[in-house]
């Protein structure tokens, strides 16, 4: 691997004889990215209106600590969280699933693109002569993305949960929990078929359920798992987008509908 | 007839500059015939390199209109024919004249990688038993041309010249047909990691972008690849369970 041969001018910033507008790409990244940063960071200190009824916004799910009837401990703030941190039950799950986004084998390679432009896009000049890419620190903590997968599984399960719930309505006249889907059940079932299509189709799921093995002819039932892993994981980008703007759609359809500007529809 | 300007790189390591020809255009057409329509009436010192014109070769690779790609699969009817269409040598090798470079570095780094090494004889004829469904993922890799796009638009050499730490796309595939070989039993994980730098790839999937046998090479092979890092390095609750299982094996065995 001799370098002595190379002997290229190297392209300033954004310099391209692409003549696409190649811009566009990272740009929209970078404004639903950031966006959707913004929006979520913003919801998660409100600490108020996460909740209508029998549905419960993702971004609050699971609710480890509140008054609401949704959570899993009430009483609201607890004492061992420091009085001069800001709280919402929102900040301690967070981290979570945003993790999991954020060390995301697709999400990675978008905004590198878009945020860091490393590169803009697809031989497009670039900003800066020094590289270290994944190999050293602090971007070699992205191999920690498995164990963010781990628990975006166990967040899937408690939102398919919140998902079922969300089937049952308070009937104030008997008193008891009838069947019925209003259009928040549609949008927090359509939110966990996304985020499960997304979590699903992880690379590092279709590593562990059998893409490791070189010889998957000789265990079919992973062979059957990381087939289907493999299926979801072909659309992992698509899945990656519609999750990311859903999951901030049910928010909002939520939280509008608790602040009564929204009204949710009782289908049956 | 209708006609196109072609705007190609003239020159050699020393300097060289853009000179506008203008050639005749039919249906059908793809870059490689404009260029030798070119070298055979205006420019007869062009160089170019092609063999097979039919996108199995690998030799014509060139970048068109900013983008790396094969000239014999670049249409004429893909291209705006409105403006003149840029044709220049790969970014990521050496110029040696007009449209030709070195790539000789990619040979040099292909014999360093471990060669494959089978598993003893699954039969006393000394041959060997394989399932279809084991072979077909490493027989994506197989169809590598070694045009070499993939390397040229990879920023780490294109931009970055890691090219003594890193190896490129096209050799992490190799590396993963190799390695996921339902016969092979080397381990090349140490070598990924510590001289062929498969860390330094952020995963921009340009190389799957630019690739003309449309290899998932981002998905198919250099993601599970670095997984297999993980295995091995970055994971300590795997260490655990690999640990578990082999004295559990070690233990009833």
């Amino acid at each position: 691997m001799a370098s002595e041969v190379v002997q290229l001018t190297r392209r300033g910033f954004g310099q391209t004889m692409r003549r696409d507008a190649w811009w566009i790409q990272p740009l929209v990244v970078f404004i639903v990215l950031a966006g959707f940063l913004v929006y979520a960071t913003w919801a998660a200190f409100q600490n108020k209106f996460y909740a209508f009824g029998n549905y419960l916004s993702p971004f609050y799910s699971p609710l480890l600590f509140s008054d609401s009837p949704h959570a899993w401990i009430h009483g609201g703030r607890p004492s061992w969280i420091p009085a001069f941190l800001p709280f919402s039950p929102a900040l301690l799950i967070l981290p979570f699933p945003a993790g999991f986004r954020l060390t995301c084998y697709y999400y990675r390679g978008a905004y590198y693109k878009s945020f860091w432009a490393d590169p803009p896009n697809c031989a497009v000049g670039e900003p800066r002569a020094s590289y270290r890419g994944e190999r050293f620190l602090p971007l070699v903590i992205q191999n920690v993305h498995r164990y963010f997968l781990y628990a975006a599984l166990v967040f899937l399960v408690i939102l398919s949960s919140d998902a079922y719930k969300a089937m049952w309505f308070f009937n104030r006249d008997t008193g008891r929990q009838n069947f019925g889907i209003g259009l928040g059940t549609i949008v927090l079932v359509v939110n966990v078929i996304l985020l499960g299509g997304y979590t699903l189709g992880c690379h590092s799921l279709r590593h562990l359920v059998g893409g490791y093995l070189d010889q998957l002819s000789r265990a079919p039932a992973r062979k059957k798992t990381y087939d289907c892993v493999s299926c979801l994981n072909r659309g992992h980008m698509r899945w990656a987008w519609l999750s990311l703007v859903w999951v901030a759609f049910s928010d909002v359809f939520i939280r509008l509908c608790a602040m009564g500007i929204w009204h949710d529809v009782r289908l049956f | 007839m209708k006609t196109a300007v072609f705007r190609i790189w003239r020159g050699n390591a020393a300097g060289g500059e853009f000179r506008d020809y203008e050639t005749g255009v039919s249906e059908g057409m793809v870059v490689l015939d404009a260029i030798h329509h070119i070298q055979a009436t205006e420019a007869n010192d062009l160089a170019c390199r092609w063999n097979c014109k039919a996108g199995k070769c690998g030799s014509c690779s060139a970048e068109v209109n900013g983008m790396p790609r094969l000239m014999c699969m670049t249409r004429l009817s893909e291209l705006p024919l409105d403006k003149p269409v840029t044709v220049e040598p790969i970014k990521a090798f050496p110029l040696l004249k007009d449209l030709i470079t070195d790539v000789s570095w990619n040979f040099r780094v292909k014999k360093k990688i471990k060669k494959f090494k089978p598993r003893p004889p699954d039969a006393p004829d000394g041959t060997w038993r394989m399932q279809q469904e084991d072979i077909d993922r490493v027989q994506e890799f197989r169809k590598c041309i070694e045009c070499f796009l993939c390397q040229d638009v990879c920023h780490v050499l294109r931009d970055h010249r890691k090219y003594d730490e890193f190896i490129g796309p096209r050799f992490l595939i190799y590396v993963a047909a190799l390695e996921m070989h339902p016969l092979d039993t080397e381990d090349r994980l140490e070598e990924l990691r510590e001289t062929q730098g498969i860390g330094y790839c952020n995963i921009t999937k340009c190389c799957t972008k630019v690739c003309p046998e449309s290899i998932h090479i981002t998905d198919n092979a250099i993601i599970p690849l670095k997984e297999r890092v993980v295995d091995d390095y970055y994971d300590p609750l795997g260490w655990l369970w690999k640990k578990m299982r082999r004295k559990k094996g070690s233990g009833g065995s």
